[in-house]
């Protein structure tokens, strides 16, 4: 999923203190499960707001919607009608559902509630981590599972670097070192020869490095 | 035991602490409340196992989200007895009580004259 954190409250006020009609858009997907930007946080946010401009004195509308998704059209057509009644709308989706949000409403301000930070999995209730970096080329086949490009600082793809100490990172003694956990994997399943053959050098024209991406499948198109 | 505490307080009861949700305390404080406290069982007592725990840290999140609106986190607090300490439950409520008196009302009564949202 994609994960993203809350902005400060401060920051969101700051960002909203112009407006009179605010609606808080929440989304059901990825930001629901990091807690960052579902239903629940919506009401926790819209309410924390509603008493911040009330005890400024300021009479300020916030209403709350949360949509199934923010990346998809036909959820954001839900509030096609009632959209008009905002001064701006405050997004807790990832920042993929605030831009498809402000695309589709021209002319009313779309402002992130969230920070989005990486795709990544709920290693425990509260804890979230980088699993994949959407590289475009997926490798995974080749390192036994464990994604090098994502959890590795330097994204190295043969072997760890000289920096790595007892299995952890050099950037963080808390951070597993990717190369580590692929060998020990690797180990456990026979397939250590894997190993020693040489990764070719990587394109990376279809990561980000070589500017914004689209697919298009004509199979799939209507 | 007959014991006394302000008549200010209205006792709202839920099967666990476990079951109060940041968005209750939120709530009772833009309905205008000046005060609100939970009362759950002694840490390590819960027979839901962490239902108090898990309450203090929502009590924890709304006394930043309270402080952070300038409502005033201090008008929220957590609370931990166990259900045979009658007399204690009366002092802590006269406590707060107090306490929350010397903090006035809450200033969004005063902003909204006595309007707040339903």
């Amino acid at each position: 999923m994609i994960v993203a954190e809350q902005k400060p409250i401060e920051e969101i006020i700051e960002m909203l203190k112009d407006f009179d009609r605010i609606l808080v858009a929440g989304c059901n997907e990825c930001v629901t499960v990091c807690e960052a930007g579902g239903k629940k946080e919506v009401g926790i946010l819209a309410s924390a707001l509603r008493m911040y401009f009330g005890n400024q004195g300021k009479k300020v509308r916030i209403d709350e919607v949360t949509l199934e998704r923010q990346c998809d059209h036909e959820y954001l057509e839900e509030i096609r009608s009632n959209i008009d009644q905002y001064d701006a709308v405050l997004s807790l989706a990832c920042g993929v559902g605030v831009q498809f949000m402000a695309e589709k409403y021209f002319s009313t301000p779309v402002l992130p509630g969230v920070n989005t930070c990486f795709m990544g999995v709920t290693e425990e209730r509260g804890v979230w981590s980088e699993r994949c970096q959407g590289c475009g080329q997926c490798i995974l086949g080749m390192t036994a599972g464990i994604c090098p490009i994502s959890r590795c600082a330097k994204r190295l793809l043969n072997g760890p670097c000289g920096g790595a100490t007892k299995g952890k990172s050099e950037i963080n003694k808390d951070l597993d070192c990717a190369w580590q956990l692929i060998v020990d994997r690797l180990k456990e399943m026979g397939k250590l020869d894997t190993y020693e053959t040489l990764m070719p050098i990587k394109d990376w024209s279809t990561e980000r490095a070589g500017g914004p991406r689209k697919i298009i499948r004509e199979d799939v198109r209507l | 035991m007959r014991l006394h505490y302000p008549d200010a307080i209205r006792v709202i009861r839920v099967p666990c602490t476990g079951k109060v949700d940041v968005l209750h305390l939120l709530r009772v404080f833009e309905k205008g409340a000046d005060g609100a406290y939970v009362v759950g069982c002694l840490e390590g007592d819960c027979r839901f196992e962490n239902g108090n725990l898990r309450a203090r840290k929502r009590v924890e999140q709304a006394q930043r989200i309270l402080d952070a609106v300038g409502i005033g986190g201090e008008r929220v607090q957590m609370v931990n007895l166990s259900s045979g300490e009658g007399p204690r439950f009366a002092r802590v409520a006269v406590e707060i009580t107090e306490k929350i008196r010397e903090m006035g009302p809450n200033p969004l009564k005063k902003k909204t004259g006595g309007k707040m949202a339903a």
